[in-house]
């Protein structure tokens, strides 16, 4: 099946992606401001912004297969959007747990980010993102050459510092951190000869 | 002129007031309660991608609560945390891991017919059952906070009896040195418990102890209420433990069994993660979780997300003075 649509259609598609992608982001903050986020809104923001921010980036990862497999080539034009927003709801995230969560104690918040392995964990995956999102512009692209594509590979370490993330804040139940990790797994097996011809030149195996 | 009794007592009300009206004033408010606790879990912020399968799967009417007869308090010294949050906000695995679901997933929970058996080293074995629990000891109330392992805190109105007076009712012998206490294990009434995913893959029954000085100790209580009226299921209905020097783990919810024995029981998240949660679990500042500080936390009040204030947490969760002789001597890292 080849779906495509009309070039001239791109901006409106985009727009309704804009509007997909921060509707639950402004639901969220305005619940939250109006008590309406169950007894502990501060754990709830930042819940939820961790989990937009892994989601987007799975998605981004899904474009690149979806546009293969099914011939989705205008797929494409939305995934520097998607991971874009990723690093939305990931920055949201951070925010929320200095503004909210240590409230302004820089020291804590330093502290936190390196005494605590699964926050230092989650912090580099930020910085990563960060350094992605802006390099994200076609300017840069073009000026960055080659470069650019080795530097945003790093896609795969961020989803994957996300999820470990995530399955390391858990308390008990695993459950939902392991069908991250298969999910993360299935994007990755669409990219098995790239990471097979990766794994060669760093001699891993 | 009103002459107001010196011995106020939230129950008289219906002496006085036509019980057809207070019935269904009753019903009105508890109806409107049910309504706000709804509105609060709809939010819908903690949804994950198993959210789909668990939302619908139990809602029944709103469990009933009756009113208690206590000796109150008095004035609080600190603002209490709203009663609805009390009772939405819970970490009662046995209804669901997430912190919405006790209040969303018990309201079916039967709690009578009850009974709470006391035995082990003891030369008076006995058996509360239902009604025992409410009557067998005089109430009171008690203004405690609870701090969570998880470094949020509350402000919590319970009534209840020391459980020093179940202890000298029971007679302990000289070989009674722990208690163990041991929660209801019904999975037909808990959905956690027979839902490893739900119940947040802890094996139940869930287990608890405590040495038998600090079992003796005042502050320690067996509560059977809050905010005047019995306890709702999510918090642990209809009695529960509640020791608010150490972190809330250790305050064993729907409590079954409490058994007294000569060597320290196991104690459930103590077997799940011996290094983060250790058997004595007092309130600490000074020895974080693996991962997180415990030097402060977050007090959970009244109003949205610029409300939430952090704030230090104390030794012994600020009851030190009534407390920290127990521990004289002991190295509270190791024994954390």
């Amino acid at each position: 099946m080849a779906l495509s649509i009309p070039t001239d259609r791109i901006p409106l598609f985009k727009s309704l992606l804009h509007l997909v992608m921060l509707y639950p982001l402004v639901n969220l903050y305005i619940d939250a401001f109006a008590d309406r986020l169950g007894a502990d809104p501060v754990d709830a923001v930042i819940h939820f912004t961790g989990m937009g921010a892994i989601n987007c980036l799975l998605i981004s990862l899904l474009i690149s297969p979806l546009a293969k497999t099914f011939k989705l080539g205008f797929l494409i034009h939305f995934r520097r959007m998607i991971g874009l927003y990723a690093f939305v709801y990931a920055l949201c995230h951070v925010l929320n747990f200095l503004f909210f969560e240590v409230q302004f104690d820089l020291t804590l918040f330093i502290g936190e980010i390196f005494q605590r392995p699964y926050i230092t964990v989650g912090m580099g995956a930020f910085v990563l993102l960060l350094s992605l999102a802006l390099t994200s512009s076609a300017k840069i692209r073009r000026k960055m050459k080659k470069n650019w594509q080795t530097l945003h590979n790093f896609t795969y370490l961020v989803a994957l510092l996300g999820v470990v993330h995530f399955y390391w804040s858990v308390k008990s139940d695993i459950s939902e951190p392991l069908v991250y990790f298969a999910l993360y797994g299935a994007l990755m097996a669409f990219r098995h000869d790239r990471l097979k011809r990766w794994s060669k030149r760093l001699r891993l195996w | 002129m009103l002459i107001k009794s010196t011995h106020k007592n939230a129950t008289k009300e219906h002496q006085i007031t036509d019980e057809k009206i207070y019935y269904g004033r009753r019903e009105m408010l508890k109806n409107m309660g049910f309504l706000g606790v709804g509105t609060l879990l709809g939010g819908g912020a903690n949804a994950g991608v198993f959210d789909l399968f668990s939302r619908d799967e139990e809602r029944p009417s709103v469990f009933q609560r009756d009113d208690l007869t206590y000796k109150p308090e008095g004035q609080a010294l600190e603002e209490l945390t709203p009663e609805s949050k009390i009772i939405s906000h819970n970490n009662f695995y046995e209804f669901g891991a997430q912190k919405n679901q006790p209040a969303e997933l018990s309201q079916g929970f039967k709690v009578d017919p009850w009974k709470l058996a006391i035995s082990g080293e003891v030369e008076k074995p006995l058996i509360l059952d239902y009604d025992d629990l409410y009557s067998s000891f005089d109430l009171e109330e008690r203004i405690y906070r609870l701090r969570c392992v998880e470094a949020w805190s509350m402000v919590v109105p319970w009534i209840g009896f020391s459980l020093a007076d179940l202890v000298k009712k029971a007679k302990p012998t000289s070989k009674a040195n722990y208690l163990a206490f041991e929660t209801l294990y019904d999975p037909e009434q808990m959905i956690g418990q027979r839902n490893r995913r739900l119940g947040g893959g802890i094996n139940y029954p869930y287990l608890e102890g405590l040495r038998i000085d600090e079992a003796m100790n005042p502050l320690a209580l067996m509560s059977v209420g809050l905010y005047g009226k019995t306890l709702p299921p999510q918090n642990g209905a209809p009695i529960r433990l509640v020791v608010p020097w150490k972190y809330g783990f250790k305050s064993i919810k729907s409590v079954v069994g409490i058994k007294f024995v000569e060597k320290q029981p196991p104690t459930t998240w103590n077997i799940l993660a011996a290094n983060e949660y250790g058997f004595y679990a007092n309130v600490n500042p000074k020895v974080d979780h693996p991962r997180w500080s415990q030097a402060s936390e977050r007090r959970i009040t009244t109003g949205g997300i610029f409300d939430q204030n952090r704030i230090d947490t104390q030794p012994f969760n600020g009851y030190g003075e009534q407390v920290a002789s127990l521990y004289s001597g002991m190295n509270l890292r190791k024994y954390y």
